[in-house]
């Protein structure tokens, strides 16, 4: 079986976003950027799954500018075994990254793909889910535990209440939560020869996608600021404070 | 503008997520709802209630017990025919069916918004809510996802609508319900708490964790929630997160307890009306968005506050 994990380079989540003055969105000029943290705890478990004797091969996939192949060979050294770049500059929308997938998947017929929840800069949490949709295949979103069975995968799902538990037929589509797995580190050597391993380069065209956006950005502003309010010397005071406030 | 709204329920009662999508979908144009389940008459009659429903599509049938994405998307995709909107509220069973129904329409969804500027335009948050996007869609039918703490919640009853069996489209035979394991607590749930006593990190592990907090909230009648340090770190289950990846809460105080204020936890309880804030660290930046801080050590703190109320 083979297992298909899609990765996207988006600001590093430790770098805190500023908006451009204009109102055009967010700058992205000189930032670090990494893999999506969803992402990366994708690629661990499907190496984990592969480490595990259920996959033979793991492929990362990336749609994006061509320094996404900076994230793919990151995925490389961790121990995915080939890459495909889907190079664009244009911003592509969850619905054509889906479509640009849906492509990959029909040519690669993966057991499984594995996707991060949603990407820290739209936020959006659609990707997976849509692309098990084109597929017509079943999806297990938002997992904080993946056990294959035979040609079932069972999916423990974070839900609002608790822990939900599925069982997929697949080919099956996962979401990954931040509870599935502690993704590891590449190590020096795993880099080095990270480099040496296979990535493809397509278009969006090569693979008769249209990714023209379906949504327009009017504008990007910072979110309204609190204002820091007062400190109390001691318990006394908060307690006086609370019951100002009618809460005690 | 005709919309449908996912009524969320547990096949017994509507979760109150519910009012607030009826209450963004009502900014659009005139209420539908759908209420799909297993023996959930009660919670369609029920939903008939709130105020400003036309119709309500009752889909009753086994294939909707447990919300299975790819059972319920193709009903919508369905009833989609003769509506113009999907709106469904942003709890897991909406994010997980809403873009699921989309793909299907050929829809670029809008996720989790924040208001309605326009018939097909909306602010949603970005990089966990640092960046405030307005946009404009320009497909031809609208799915949207609602934040439930950004809009008010329509009232429960005061409303007529007309209840409407649908036919079933049937189990897709791609996935199956296995098991279930919900939290059951005596204490509010967390998105629709008056108060909430949130714990983080320097609460040590799980037992000082309920030592330490649980009175509190009790003495308050308060829900718990915990910041995903607390959570990864095992002290509570992960439905008590807190954060842009866990529960957005807008609650009228909140109380947060050795949490130091990571963005990631800014993002899911900025918008509560006050913010209270126990830290031993003054420079914790969860300081700079409290409305009253206390510079404490909370092992001490919080049982003499919980003492005193």
């Amino acid at each position: 079986m083979k297992i298909l994990v899609p990765v996207k380079r988006v600001i590093d989540y430790n770098v805190k976003p500023r908006v451009k003055a204009d109102g055009t969105g967010v700058d992205l000029s000189n930032v670090k950027m990494s893999m999506n943290p969803f992402d990366e705890i994708a690629v661990e478990e499907a190496l984990r799954i592969k480490e595990a004797g259920a996959a033979e091969e793991v492929i990362v996939v990336s749609v994006g500018p061509a320094k996404a192949q900076e994230t793919l060979r990151t995925a490389l050294a961790m121990g995915a075994d080939r890459a495909v770049l889907v190079e664009t500059d244009a911003e592509v929308e969850p619905l054509a990254v889906a479509k640009i997938l849906k492509s990959l998947v029909e040519a690669e017929a993966p057991g499984l793909v594995i996707l991060g929840k949603q990407a820290i800069d739209d936020d959006s949490n659609q990707t997976g889910q849509m692309l098990a949709a084109l597929l017509g295949r079943p999806q297990g979103t938002f997992a904080s535990k993946v056990v294959v069975e035979g040609d079932k995968v069972v999916v423990t799902r974070e839900v609002d209440g608790g822990l939900e538990t599925v069982s997929l037929a697949m080919p099956a589509i996962v979401t990954t939560d931040l509870r599935l797995n502690e993704p590891r580190y590449a190590s020096l050597p795993n880099i080095m020869k990270a480099k040496k391993k296979p990535l493809d380069v397509k278009t969006p065209a090569d693979l008769g996608v249209d990714i023209a956006p379906r949504l327009k950005t009017l504008k990007v502003v910072e979110p309204a600021v609190r204002v820091a309010g007062i400190k109390v010397a001691d318990v006394d005071a908060l307690v006086a404070k609370l019951k100002d406030m009618g809460v005690a | 503008m005709k919309t449908l709204v996912w009524v969320e329920h547990d096949n017994a009662s509507v979760k109150d997520a519910t009012l607030a999508a009826v209450t963004a979908a009502s900014q659009l144009g005139e209420v539908h709802l759908l209420v799909a389940g297993a023996g959930c008459a009660g919670v369609a009659e029920a939903a008939a209630k709130i105020a400003g429903v036309g119709k309500v599509h009752l889909a009753d049938d086994a294939a909707y017990a447990n919300a299975l994405a790819e059972n319920v998307a193709p009903l919508v995709v369905e009833l989609m025919g003769h509506h113009d909107a999907f709106v469904a509220p942003a709890t897991s069973n909406g994010k997980n069916i809403a873009p699921r129904v989309a793909a299907l329409l050929d829809v670029m969804q809008v996720s989790d918004i924040l208001s309605v500027e326009g018939p097909r335009t909306f602010t949603r948050p970005t990089y966990a809510g640092n960046a405030i996007a307005t946009v404009e869609s320009s497909d031809a039918k609208l799915v949207v996802t609602v934040r439930g703490t950004a809009f008010a919640k329509a009232d429960a009853n005061g409303g007529s609508g007309a209840v409407e069996a649908v036919a079933a489209t049937g189990d897709a035979g791609l996935s199956s319900f296995v098991s279930a394991e919900v939290a059951k607590s005596e204490r509010p749930e967390l998105t629709s708490a008056k108060i909430i006593v949130s714990g983080g990190r320097a609460l040590k592990d799980g037992p000082t964790f309920e030592a330490t907090i649980m009175p509190l909230a009790d003495k308050l009648g308060a829900a718990v929630g915990a910041s995903r340090a607390a959570v990864d770190a095992g002290y509570v289950p992960n439905d008590y997160q807190v954060g842009q990846t866990g529960k957005i809460v807008a609650p009228e105080v909140y109380i947060a307890v050795g949490i130091s204020g990571a963005i990631q936890h800014l993002a899911g309880m900025k918008d509560s009306k006050t913010i209270i804030a126990i830290n031993k660290d003054e420079d914790a930046p969860i300081f700079q968005v409290a409305d009253i801080g206390l510079v404490a050590d909370l092992f001490a703190a919080v049982p003499e506050l919980t003492g005193k109320l």
